[in-house]
């Protein structure tokens, strides 16, 4: 399974560069939505895949049972990830609607007005 | 009570921008409440310094859980300096902002967003966990990205394209380098982490290498070093003064300070590999920086590139990675964010005055403004490192530690990068103070808020950065005592795991 997961995260970050290294900026969030669920799933996998074991103490139990139990700690860091990253994306998509509204362009390479 | 001292921080800026939302429509309550919350903000940073140099480490674990599993604030002396720093650069750009933001700028929330940026700040610098770490980044990102746009021209758009693309790809990195640490340690406390690592098996220490080398990338981009810095230059001049001077003063040391962090405390272990990278990071840093700097005719540019070579500096420090040098490096910290920060206020200044921040349009105000000009003069020189001044002692300090350490060729260029910076300050003083007023030039001041005529509030702030500069460099020896005290503490990773996790046999 950790495998899988390693090649999906791998494919996601190479689609999430590509993205955003052309020149049109709907592609570049589309690169960083990519970007930030790769993080994700990258965080998830790394801190160990445990498939049917909730961390709960079953009823009338005192202790977690004995064997493998998924890692809720990695669970809570993704989901404030996911709920951050949501954040900001929404605001670079706002960002990129007002940029091209002020600018008339999707193309990067004509933002650069700053650069000189 | 200590406790209180090391939360409060982080909360009356939160608070302070609970309050301004409240009072959404009242501009002057939004002024006044940032000008006593900054102020607040200052003193009990003030207290939490003395605190710690006192009695030591200080540690809080929040919510009373016990260290590695909870999240702890921590502050060390290196902590304590950079939230009065945060301070002291927050309560002059809200004295300066009194009368320097427009009206349809504080309409927008102005000043919610920015008590926003100082908790998302001192919560970096005072948190004792890496996911914590992550989750300030964010919040001051959100508020910078926010503040950065506020006004909405042309220029401002394409600086924060630039600016937001590039801050939420260091964030994935640091977020998938978090995702390995943990996998690999099992912890993300920042004291446990490093207890750990100093325990970890020879085969591991290829993969702590590897991770240690994406936080250099993230925090590289923060901080903006070689070869990571184009988004700075490219948004930094765009905003209002206010928020570039915030931003040139507090915003890319955050990413600074989490590099000596990291580097002392966590990633000690092969510093044959990082702190080589690192010295190169700090050379050419340094010497691109002040290069782009030689190239610009245009006020706020020149200093947004001369933001990129004094990074170089603080990098330099902690490369050589001495105790000399690191008392240097955050020496170098302490001096830029008060200088840094000045000269965007006095670019502010000349911008209302004249309406331009174009150097060829500008001219004339040694003969309209002389005082004006000396308030220039005065950290312009520092920032280059002319005697007497803070920046002297700064760059002495650590040329100092690299002769010491035999770093030639860091020394060579950290000389050289000095008189181009001097080069630099002249080439402002020559063209914006000096020469006449050209012909042709326009001059029409800008005034934000036609009911005050006055400049008092542009000129206290600036006035009150300039004598610390000042201060500084001529009772610099209790500022290096202060420096010493904290490079030891950073030199000695053991006093601040032992503060967090407690003594044990």
């Amino acid at each position: 399974m950790e495998v899988v997961m390693a090649v999906v995260v791998g494919i996601l970050y190479a689609t999430a560069l590509y993205m955003m290294l052309r020149r049109s900026i709907i592609k570049l969030v589309i690169g960083l939505v990519l970007l930030s669920n790769a993080a994700n799933l990258l965080l998830f996998t790394a801190g160990g895949l445990t498939s049917g074991a909730p961390a709960l103490i079953p009823e009338g139990m005192s202790a977690l049972p004995p064997g493998a139990v998924a890692d809720p700690l990695t669970q809570a860091l993704i989901l404030t990830a996911i709920v951050i990253s949501f954040g900001v994306l929404a605001f670079a998509v706002v960002l990129i609607h007002r940029a091209y509204e002020v600018v008339q362009q999707d193309d990067m390479d004509e933002m650069k007005d700053t650069d000189r | 009570m200590s406790s209180s001292y090391l939360v409060l921080p982080v909360l009356i800026p939160l608070l302070a921008g609970a309050l301004s939302l409240l009072f959404w429509r009242s501009h002057t309550a939004q002024r006044w409440l940032g000008v006593m919350a900054t102020g607040a903000l200052l003193w009990t940073a003030v207290l939490l310094l003395l605190l710690t140099w006192r009695e030591g480490i200080q540690v809080v674990e929040i919510g009373n859980w016990p260290a590695p599993f909870g999240i702890v604030l921590v502050s060390d002396l290196l902590g304590a300096i950079m939230v009065v720093l945060t301070g002291i650069t927050g309560f002059a750009t809200a004295l300066y902002s009194l009368t320097s933001i427009p009206k349809q700028h504080e309409k927008y929330g102005y000043y919610p967003l920015l008590h926003l940026l100082l908790a998302g700040v001192c919560g970096a610098f005072l948190t004792g966990d890496i996911f914590n770490l992550y989750v300030w980044f964010e919040v001051m990102l959100v508020a910078s990205f926010a503040l950065i746009i506020l006004g909405g021209e042309r220029a401002q758009m394409e600086g924060a394209i630039k600016y937001v693309t590039l801050n939420l790809f260091s964030s994935a990195l640091f977020l998938s380098a978090i995702g390995l640490l943990y996998g690999l340690v099992g912890s993300l406390n920042m004291a446990d982490v490093a207890d750990k690592l100093s325990q970890l098996s020879g085969e591991e220490r290829g993969l702590v290498s590897v991770i240690s080398l994406l936080f250099l990338v993230a925090f590289g981009i923060k901080a903006a070093a070689f070869p990571l810095f184009f988004w700075l230059p490219a948004s930094y001049h765009t905003p209002q003064v206010a928020v570039s001077a915030i931003f040139a003063g507090l915003l890319t040391k955050v990413g600074v300070y989490v590099l000596f962090r990291f580097y002392t405390l966590i990633f000690i272990d092969d510093t044959d590999l990082t702190h080589t990278i690192l010295l190169w990071m700090g050379i050419l840093t340094m010497l691109v920086g002040v290069l782009g700097a030689a190239a610009q005719f245009e006020f706020r540019r020149i200093l947004s590139f001369h933001i990129v070579s004094q990074i170089g500096y603080m990098i330099l420090g902690l490369a050589i990675f001495t105790p000399l040098a690191l008392v240097g490096g955050v020496f170098y910290i302490m001096h830029h964010i008060i200088v840094k920060a000045n000269l965007f206020l006095v670019s502010g200044l000349v911008y209302r005055l004249r309406g331009s921040y174009q150097l060829k349009d500008l001219g004339g105000l040694y003969r309209s403004h002389p005082w004006l000009a000396l308030l220039f003069l005065i950290p312009a020189l520092s920032l280059a490192g002319l005697p007497p001044l803070s920046g002297f002692f700064a760059k002495f300090v650590i040329i100092r530690a690299g002769i010491e350490a035999e770093q030639w060729l860091a020394v060579a260029v950290a000389l050289l990068v000095g008189f181009l910076t001097l080069y630099s300050m002249i080439k402002i003083w020559n063209e914006v103070f000096w020469k006449a007023v050209p012909e042709g030039a326009s001059c029409t001041p800008r005034i934000y808020h036609p009911q005050s005529e006055k400049l008092g509030m542009y000129y206290l702030p600036i006035i009150g950065l300039a004598t610390m500069t000042v201060l500084i460099g001529i009772a610099a020896q209790p500022i290096y005592e202060l420096a010493e005290a904290a490079a030891a503490q950073l030199l000695d990773p053991r006093l601040y795991i032992d503060a967090v996790l407690g003594e044990r046999p």
